[in-house]
């Protein structure tokens, strides 16, 4: 199977080169956010079946205990990030617009905090021998104990890829830390500053899935992290690579083909081409799972952009309200408009600042009129730029026109489902056209459908 | 935080909510894009000022005028916000204008840019909703409806101070008379012609400024160039003897001009990179074919119209390979 593995050309056909603005927050060491009086854990932060709570209001609960846990394999389980007393459930809304049920602690009590609280997640030294006498099953059932998703914003459970699976025998293991959201610094600042963390994880996660090869993909924009991770690297196997700066490289699948030159199947996994593919925010997580036991409490957020005071990135327990981390920065600015949770290419706007940070939190990114697009639109005049840019060779015109008329066949002729909305179809648009919100449109028409 | 403790700064600002992506290009747009076309258009009006002068002020000012006055009232008529910013109307009266005789009456830059504009684009419902090019829905009424005027002959006035309207246009000498012009004269444009074909140096110049700055496709300008080569040379290989070679097929008549300003408009040729070669290549073919087989001296209108009418076919058959797709 190895020798089948090209090495990749460093990058992947079309994409765009958005304004990268990660000077913003790329040189602030990570802070730690103090503990918060209050959180609020809604119990669907993940993709697949929500959680359900397995603790009672005015029960004592300590950090790290667990809270909730849902049913069957696409799932996963949330872990209280203080200690404190649970209070009545919930219900919060999330930027992406799902009204969830929350467990809500009220801490109480010693918590752990500042920089013993970083020595006992990201800091310190990791013993990477260890690793070799670890079962390869506690890897996965450690992972899917301990509450881990994709950190990178999309929230997949990461055990289901780490689960070793007989009939797509993993070979490449690749590490994410292309990070190529504009604005955002989190996983370039995890690579500086806890180097050694993401290289435990990794060789954990190659090792659930008998991996033979680890690779970490990092942007050539972040010399920095490079050079971080290839001193941590040194000695253990894993090698770091170097691909050339361009949206969406971040994606799964551009990943793959830009470093293994590998094309994973339309409606497929990176598991269909032997590849798993995980975050370094993600892969240092797990290292702290299963080398540690510290499931996953709380998370690295950038608070970054044109309409944040002080732009920073800060380790924040999950559940402590986007308000309160604001205000750790010094609050918005007088022009910001635009709350984003994420970056500003897939990012979801908000506007309650007691909406809480989850585990897909990647960043808070605050933005002024000046950095937004002006809204105008005028007619599409077929200039076929979107065409040109997109990362999955689709015709986003053809299929926002589809999407609008909701004519399903014809968007299902030019494969709607292919898209995965990175936005860089609206990027780019001369006319300012909501190219990819109507293809959401008419993917969630064509889901409806199915569902019928 | 109670209000009558804020200061100034403490004011929460007004936050709004929009679906991703939040940012966007900046500086480009369907106008700057016009805008491009007009400047990529310069050298050849500036070729047909020199060669064609009050004559080729007339009739641009004629077509483009008419055009913008089109747009408005037809817009108007289908109560529709006027479009006249994007400069579109400009650029169809412009290239209308440049492939018209220039001594063609007023009457018919008048009519051509009312049918370009009414009939060609805005009863499809305006910019970028148009099957067929305007400008050259426009030129084809005309051609048919004041057939003297737009005839080889239409291209000949006489008693005028404009010298080089007294010699017929090279292709025409060349289909009815057997004279054979010589290329220098058809590469810098010293002959007689529509106002914006007789230089190839001026159409190519502009051209590659549009390719650059990726407002015309490449691939279409390459495939109509690459199948009149193909068909010239040919055309070329089977009478050997013809003083007309392969060579003045390419800087004849409008095969740059078209193939660079005319065939390449976004609106009306395919999306996809397959589809524009495909498209390209079937307008060189069609002029080619035309030149030599049918009666008139030259085809790109009737090639671009006909390559037009099939686009959403070309489309529909070159729907992209999704990446990871069978």
């Amino acid at each position: 199977m190895l020798d089948r593995v090209l090495p990749g050309p460093g990058t992947f056909p079309h994409g765009v080169h958005p304004p990268e603005r990660k000077e913003l927050a790329e040189n602030v060491a990570i802070e730690i956010l103090p503990y918060p009086k209050k959180v609020v854990l809604p119990l669907l932060q993940h993709i697949g079946a929500p959680c359900a709570a397995v603790v009672k209001p005015k029960q004592e609960v300590v950090m790290g205990e667990l809270l909730a846990k849902g049913e069957g394999f696409v799932t996963t389980s949330v872990h209280s990030p203080v200690s404190g007393v649970v209070k009545k459930m919930e219900v919060t809304t999330l930027p992406n617009g799902r009204h969830l049920q929350a467990v809500v602690i009220n801490a109480k009590g010693d918590q752990l905090s500042g920089r013993e609280l970083w020595d006992a997640l990201y800091g310190g030294d990791w013993p990477l021998d260890a690793i070799a006498s670890i079962k390869q099953e506690d890897i996965s059932a450690g992972i899917r104990n301990s509450g881990i998703v994709g950190l990178g914003g999309a929230a997949f459970p990461t055990h289901v890829k780490f689960t070793p699976n007989d009939k797509k025998p993993i070979h490449t293991l690749v590490v994410n830390g292309c990070e190529c959201e504009p604005y955002l610094t989190t996983d370039y600042r995890i690579m500086v500053e806890a180097p050694g963390s993401i290289i435990a994880g990794a060789l954990l996660n190659a090792r659930a899935v008998s991996a033979k090869q680890t690779i970490i993909g990092i942007e050539d924009n972040k010399p920095e992290a490079v050079a971080a991770m290839r001193a941590a690297a040194q000695g253990t196997g894993v090698q770091v690579v170097v691909l050339k700066t361009k949206y969406p490289q971040g994606s799964e699948k551009q990943l793959i083909k830009a470093a293994l030159n590998l094309a994973v199947p339309l409606g497929g996994l990176p598991g269909d081409v032997g590849v798993a593919v995980s975050n370094v925010a993600t892969t240092a997580a797990v290292a702290m799972a299963i080398l540690r036991n510290r499931p996953l409490t709380h998370r690295v957020v950038s608070i970054t952009g044109g309409g944040i005071a002080n732009p920073k990135n800060v380790l924040v327990p999950l559940g402590t309200s986007m308000g309160e981390v604001l205000d750790y920065c010094g609050g918005l600015r007088p022009d910001a408009v635009r709350i984003v949770a994420g970056g500003p290419m897939m990012g979801f706007a908000f506007t309650d600042p007691d909406t809480p940070v989850t585990k897909g939190t990647s960043g808070i990114t605050v933005l002024t009129q000046k950095e937004l697009s002006d809204g105008k639109t005028t007619t599409c005049v077929r200039c076929g730029r979107c065409v040109d840019v997109c990362p999955m060779n689709l015709v986003p015109t053809k299929l926002a026109a589809a999407s609008r008329f909701k004519n399903l066949d014809l968007a299902r002729r030019y494969n709607i489902l292919a898209c995965f909305e990175c936005g860089s179809c609206v990027f780019i648009c001369p006319a300012g056209l909501p190219l990819v919100q109507n293809i959401r449109t008419g993917k969630a028409l064509l889901a409806a459908e199915a569902k019928k | 935080m109670k209000s009558e403790e804020m200061t100034p700064e403490q004011i929460q600002p007004e936050l709004n909510v929009a679906p991703s992506p939040h940012v966007h290009t900046a500086g480009m747009s369907s106008f700057t894009m016009m805008r491009d076309v007009l400047i990529a258009l310069s050298p050849a009006i500036l070729v047909a000022l020199l060669n064609f002068r009050l004559l080729a002020v007339k009739q641009l000012l004629i077509c483009i005028v008419t055009c913008m006055a089109a747009e408005a009232l037809f817009t108007a008529m289908r109560g529709r916000r006027a479009t006249l910013g994007d400069l579109s109307a400009v650029v169809t009266g412009a290239i209308l204008a440049l492939s018209l005789p220039a001594t063609a009456p007023w009457y018919v830059g008048c009519i051509g840019s009312a049918v370009a504009i009414g009939i060609g684009k805005v009863v499809f419902g305006g910019v970028g909703m148009n099957i067929f090019n305007p400008a050259m829905v426009g030129r084809a009424f005309v051609m048919i409806a004041f057939a003297g005027a737009m005839a080889a002959s239409g291209y000949i006035g006489s008693g005028s101070e404009v010298d080089i309207i007294s010699q017929a246009t090279p292709l025409t000498a060349f289909k009815q008379s057997d004279v054979t012009t010589s290329l220098w004269p058809l590469f810098i444009g010293t002959s007689n012609g529509s106002l914006g074909e007789t230089s190839a140096l001026a159409c190519v110049l502009g051209g590659i400024f549009l390719c650059v700055r990726r407002v015309a496709s490449w691939e279409i300008p390459a495939g109509v160039l690459i199948s009149a080569l193909i068909w010239g040379g040919l055309a070329n290989l089977a009478d050997l003897g013809s003083q007309w070679t392969v060579l003045h097929h390419l800087l004849s008549g409008a095969l740059l001009f078209g193939a660079f300003f005319i065939a390449t408009d976004p609106v009306t040729s395919p999306l996809s990179h397959k589809g524009k070669w495909i498209f390209g290549i079937g307008v060189g073919s069609m002029v080619m074919l035309l030149r030599i087989f049918s009666g008139y001296p030259e085809g790109v209108m009737f090639a671009v119209l006909l390559l037009n009418g099939i686009t959403p076919l070309i489309n529909r058959w070159t729907i992209p390979r999704p990446f990871g797709g069978a």
